[in-house]
């Protein structure tokens, strides 16, 4: 059986998706710049897009700029707060721990350029707490990011509540959404954020192509110089297919969440539930408030790339947090940063599910994890010393 | 190009050796759990030579490789050729490791020779032991 639960990591385009770009490979390859019809057609392309995307988050077509990305959109969030707060001598930001790396290492760059970030403990559900982020809200804070949803976790972030905080505390509000887009409701009228990032291959989009929302009146600051592409905001020949494919994707994605989370939600819950009763393992992340594919565990006395290898073999795709998968010395800093110690966050296993998982499928996932925890714990020097009361069980 | 050669993942998947010697003569434990690496060998010596060795590993593939390899490369080697095993003849019997793996194969090294340190130790206490009730 094959089977895909990699779905956080990316995703299958879909055949919507590539049908709508298509056109945009072989008719119309013109530059958008240009006068001619075969340019033109790519303009009205990238325009149609820029409405549908917009309909779709409930935005104005000119809030949405096309980036490579969601680093890209991330960055160019982060440092168009930082630019406007610079200016005001406002400069301290609130973030939290468990955010994308896109977004804390250029936190940490703005650290080393004189700002200051404060951030909030996402505890050990791996929810922030909106009331922490009011806390932390200071007089010269010129942007609170906090991301929609984690991308290792799953864990599902107040943003709605934090939105209205920052509203009404006058700071500006981005949130990553790079892992909800597509996946779950997002409204950003109703969410009161000011700018959100997205990127279109987690909802079967293309690759290398995302966006960034820019709430109208904000002023966003260049990342890339060079034409007046995006309005002087995004320089660069737009990706015309990339952006195409985006929004038929986006479009497909928004409009099916109604009728495709139900059931990918009873999936999840049937392979956590399976995957519970293998002994010293532990849930991360809160059991309910988590996107609806995202299965996270940490299995005590094992490591998570020998794990990923072995399902591998029985042909199930997923991740792990482990520190060999990161090619780092550290394990995931989200598993780190919710309380689990180095020795178990080296034992996760991250499961993210689409539609095309059923009964058949999470019972295959659920039978080969646990016969694949049990082999490796068989030879482990660590479970060994667990099990003999050498040393103690921490899950 | 694949993560890990054939060799390494043929040792991963069917590692040799593996398991535990309730009366080893040497055992040797290197790596730590907050790592993500630990290696546990057991060896059994007759005639200063390894007659029989099994491990026991928490770690990634090539660690579990790694493990598995050397155990093959000293199993009924006298302990002077044993104790002469790299790191690098490890790797290179595995047709090679990844840069940031080749922590793995030191690993191996350090608790093969951990094992012999700790057979040497053992063998010397003995003989203080014994010498020491004799004296009695």
């Amino acid at each position: 059986m094959k089977i895909y639960a990699d779905n956080a990591a990316t995703t299958k385009m879909s055949q919507t998706a590539i049908d709508a770009m298509m056109p945009y490979i072989t008719d119309y390859f013109g530059n958008p710049s240009s006068l001619y019809s075969e340019g033109q057609k790519a303009r009205e392309a990238i325009e149609k897009a820029r409405s549908q995307i917009g309909r779709c988050i409930g935005a104005e077509p000119w809030e949405i700029i096309f980036t490579s990305g969601g680093s890209e959109s991330d960055n160019q969030a982060i440092l168009t707060a930082a630019r406007l707060g610079e200016k005001t001598g406002k400069k301290h930001i609130v973030s939290d721990t468990i955010e994308h790396h896109a977004v804390l290492h250029t936190l940490k760059k703005l650290e080393k350029n004189g700002f200051d970030v404060t951030y909030v403990d996402a505890g050990e559900n791996g929810i922030v707490n909106a009331a922490d982020i009011d806390a932390a809200i200071r007089e010269d804070t010129c942007l609170v990011t906090v991301m929609f949803a984690n991308n290792e976790i799953g864990t599902i972030q107040p943003v709605a509540e934090i939105g209205r905080i920052c509203r009404s505390r006058g700071v500006l509000f981005h949130t990553d959404a790079v892992q909800a887009a597509g996946h779950l409701p997002v409204n950003v009228k109703e969410l009161n954020v000011d700018m959100l990032s997205a990127s279109a291959h987690k909802f079967r989009g293309p690759k290398g192509t995302g966006f960034l929302y820019v709430r109208k009146g904000i002023k966003p600051c260049v990342l890339i110089e060079g034409g007046a592409q995006e309005r002087g905001r995004r320089a660069g020949t737009e990706n015309v297919p990339g952006i195409v494919a985006m929004a038929a994707a986006f479009e497909e994605a928004a409009s099916s969440i109604d009728r495709i989370n139900p059931s990918i939600i009873r999936m999840r819950d049937k392979i956590i539930e399976g995957l519970s009763e293998i002994p010293h393992s532990a849930l991360n992340g809160d059991r309910t408030r988590r996107l609806p594919g995202n299965i996270s565990f940490c299995f005590e006395g094992i490591e998570g790339e020998s794990l990923l290898l072995l399902l591998d073999d029985k042909g199930i795709s997923a991740s792990s947090g482990s520190a060999c998968t990161s090619g780092s010395l550290d394990p995931s800093h989200a598993l780190l940063a919710i309380g689990r110690v180095h020795d178990v966050a080296h034992g996760s296993l991250r499961l993210t599910i689409d539609e095309s998982i059923g009964d058949e499928e999470a019972d295959y996932i659920v039978a080969s994890v646990k016969s694949v925890v049990e082999y490796l714990r068989s030879f482990s020097p660590v479970w060994r010393d667990l099990v003999s009361g050498k040393t103690d069980f921490i899950l | 190009m694949a993560l890990y050669s054939e060799k390494v993942m043929d040792h991963f998947r069917n590692p040799r050796n593996v398991g535990v010697i309730e009366d080893a003569d040497g055992i040797g434990e290197v790596g730590n759990a907050k790592c993500g690496d630990i290696m546990k060998m057991y060896l059994k010596i007759d005639n200063d030579t390894v007659t029989d060795v099994k491990f026991e590993t928490f770690g990634c593939g090539s660690a579990i490789a790694s493990s598995s390899m050397a155990t093959e490369l000293i199993k009924g080697q006298p302990l002077s050729e044993a104790l002469k095993l790299t790191n690098k003849a490890v790797a290179e019997a595995l047709d090679g490791l990844p840069d940031y793996k080749m922590h793995c194969s030191v690993l191996a090294e350090e608790a093969i020779k951990k094992a012999i340190d700790d057979y040497y130790e053992k063998k010397k206490n003995n003989a203080q032991t014994t010498s020491g009730g004799q004296n009695e």
